[in-house]
């Protein structure tokens, strides 16, 4: 087993608040506080624990919310901490993980919520909606950018609409069966029901898509050693890294040149973790759109290029196989909230190691994959419950 | 296909106004750059490959194949006519852009099919390419 010095960093808290499609009870701010004392109250600390934090409320993209970066001072009343700059999500742990690593600061406090950020239905969500010249014009958005990926996949490999409609399915029927999900209930799904539903933009129908709705996450991360006496079980990190080739949604979405990106990042990231695909319980990969899921399998060598499509069937993705994919129901049926989602995927796996993960448990779940998988970014963690 | 274009028509910026006016004569041009041989788009001030400044414009044949493309039945922004097809082309000197397919049924656009460049003007100073089916010679 390799050292890194990730190795002494581990997650010791993590929270969702309620996740709803829209929280008119709330505001950014106040449901950012209920992740914030969340957190805190799961990882057993007060803030006088924490000297270092990254919070934010409601969306960096494509428009900053007024008071995106939360004042340090709200929540620290002037003691000095360690402040991180990423955006939320796995790319945010990495950046904290390695203030931890390199003794800037000790434990680190992320939060993020959103509410409000989406109310006129009359158009697709805000952050589906990027404003570039060399973009908008000809009437794309996200959805359509995706989609012009999983296309080209479909023409070089033959993968199938039913390869992505058993994608869909599958992590729907997670959300159907987790209590905290936006659409606890809904299902169960069929992948027929899938390609019944209504196009969005070939290859995706609505079921294929993610889902927007409202509410607040967090997340602690501090060293292994200051884990071991709290009071929850710690999930320790092993191996990360992120690849980026620039900025989602400006220039054309050619598939060579973006199909690949993050296939270095997960090596790099296995060769921290010393581990391999095979050695993975739970993938809970980013899961924007169906067809991300058979490209994630393929991008971090779970299987050969193009072999994606057959790879997720026969159950091989759901809750009695080798991979179980996204076990809360994902952005597709447990909550997405803007941003604070890339941090809910990791949080999915957390409650793997754990063993709190209710009738979505997967036994004996020791080494989980999670990743923030978008066009031209593609971030990736691997942790478990026992520290290298 | 007057419904064109599908989204707000894109405001003209120094570095990119010599692509969006060419279409007036009917050309598609794009920057070539003079130390590395290389096309380059979106348009920029500096080569992305070897940073040089000597980037000039030079006019493409529009001729291209479909390097993918999707039909969208939700569009992003109400009051726009769906269905549309969002395509990149990958033209032939080897560069690729986002466009339409018209003057097509959406049903008859494929991956691999041969495309040539049309204008639409769609303010006082654009002409937006875009590609309807073409004959391989």
């Amino acid at each position: 087993m390799p050292t890194h010095p990730f190795h002494n960093v581990a997650i010791a808290g993590v929270y969702n608040t309620r996740q709803a499609r829209q929280l008119p009870d709330e505001t950014t701010e106040s449901i950012t506080w209920d992740a914030i004392h969340g957190v805190l109250a799961d990882a057993g600390m007060t803030a006088a624990d924490v000297d270092g934090m990254n919070v934010t409320g409601g969306l960096s993209y494509p428009v900053p919310t007024p008071d995106f970066r939360w004042d340090p001072y709200k929540i620290f009343g002037g003691r000095p901490v360690w402040t991180g700059w990423a955006t939320p999500g796995i790319v945010a742990i990495l950046e904290a993980a390695s203030a931890i690593a390199t003794g800037q600061c000790h434990t680190v406090l992320l939060a993020n919520g959103q509410v409000g950020a989406y109310t006129s239905h009359a158009e697709t969500a805000p952050w589906t909606r990027p404003s570039n010249e060399f973009t908008e014009p000809w009437g794309l958005f996200t959805t359509a950018e995706f989609a012009l990926l999983a296309k080209r996949h479909m023409h070089l490999y033959g993968t199938k609409p039913e390869h992505l409609a058993e994608v869909s399915a599958t992590i729907r029927n997670y959300g159907h069966v987790n209590p905290e999900a936006v659409y606890h209930g809904k299902g169960p799904f069929t992948p027929n029901d899938v390609l019944a539903s209504r196009m969005i933009a070939d290859p995706y129908h609505l079921l294929d898509c993610s889902t927007t709705s409202e509410g607040g996450v967090g997340m602690i991360l501090t060293t292994a050693e200051r884990a071991r006496d709290l009071p929850v079980t710690p999930a320790y990190l092993l191996g990360g890294a992120v690849d980026t080739v620039g900025p989602s949604y400006e220039r054309a979405v050619v598939f060579d040149e973006l199909a690949w990106v993050g296939q270095e990042a997960g090596r790099r990231a296995f060769d921290m973790a010393g581990l391999k695909p095979t050695d993975v319980d739970i993938c809970e990969f980013y899961d924007n759109f169906s067809w991300e899921i058979i490209h994630q399998f393929e991008l971090y060598g779970f299987c050969e290029k193009g072999e994606g499509g057959p790879f997720v069937m026969d159950g091989r993705i759901g809750p009695d196989g080798q991979y179980p994919v996204v076990t809360d129901g994902g952005t597709m049926s447990f909550a997405h909230i803007g941003q604070g989602q890339y941090l809910q995927r990791v949080i999915a796996g957390v409650q793997q190691l754990r063993g709190t993960a209710g009738a979505r448990q997967k036994d004996g779940a020791a080494v989980v994959l999670a990743s923030n998988t978008g066009l031209t970014r593609r971030p990736v963690l691997i942790y478990g419950s026992e520290q290298p | 296909m007057s419904a064109l274009p599908y989204g707000p028509p894109p405001q003209p910026t120094a570095v990119s106004a010599p692509h969006w006016a060419a279409g007036e004569h009917g050309e598609l041009r794009v920057q070539h750059c003079e130390q590395c041989r290389r096309f380059v788009f979106n348009p920029a001030t500096t080569c992305p490959f070897c940073l040089s400044g000597e980037l000039t414009w030079v006019r493409s044949s529009g001729l291209g194949v479909v390097h993918t493309m999707t039909t969208v039945y939700r569009a992003p922004t109400p009051g726009t006519e769906t269905p549309y097809v969002v395509a990149v082309i990958e033209l032939e000197e080897g560069w690729y852009m986002f466009s339409n397919i018209v003057d097509c049924a959406a049903r008859d656009v494929a991956i691999d099919m041969p495309v040539v460049v049309t204008f639409r003007q769609v303010s006082d100073d654009v002409w937006l390419p875009v590609f309807r089916p073409a004959k391989r010679s």
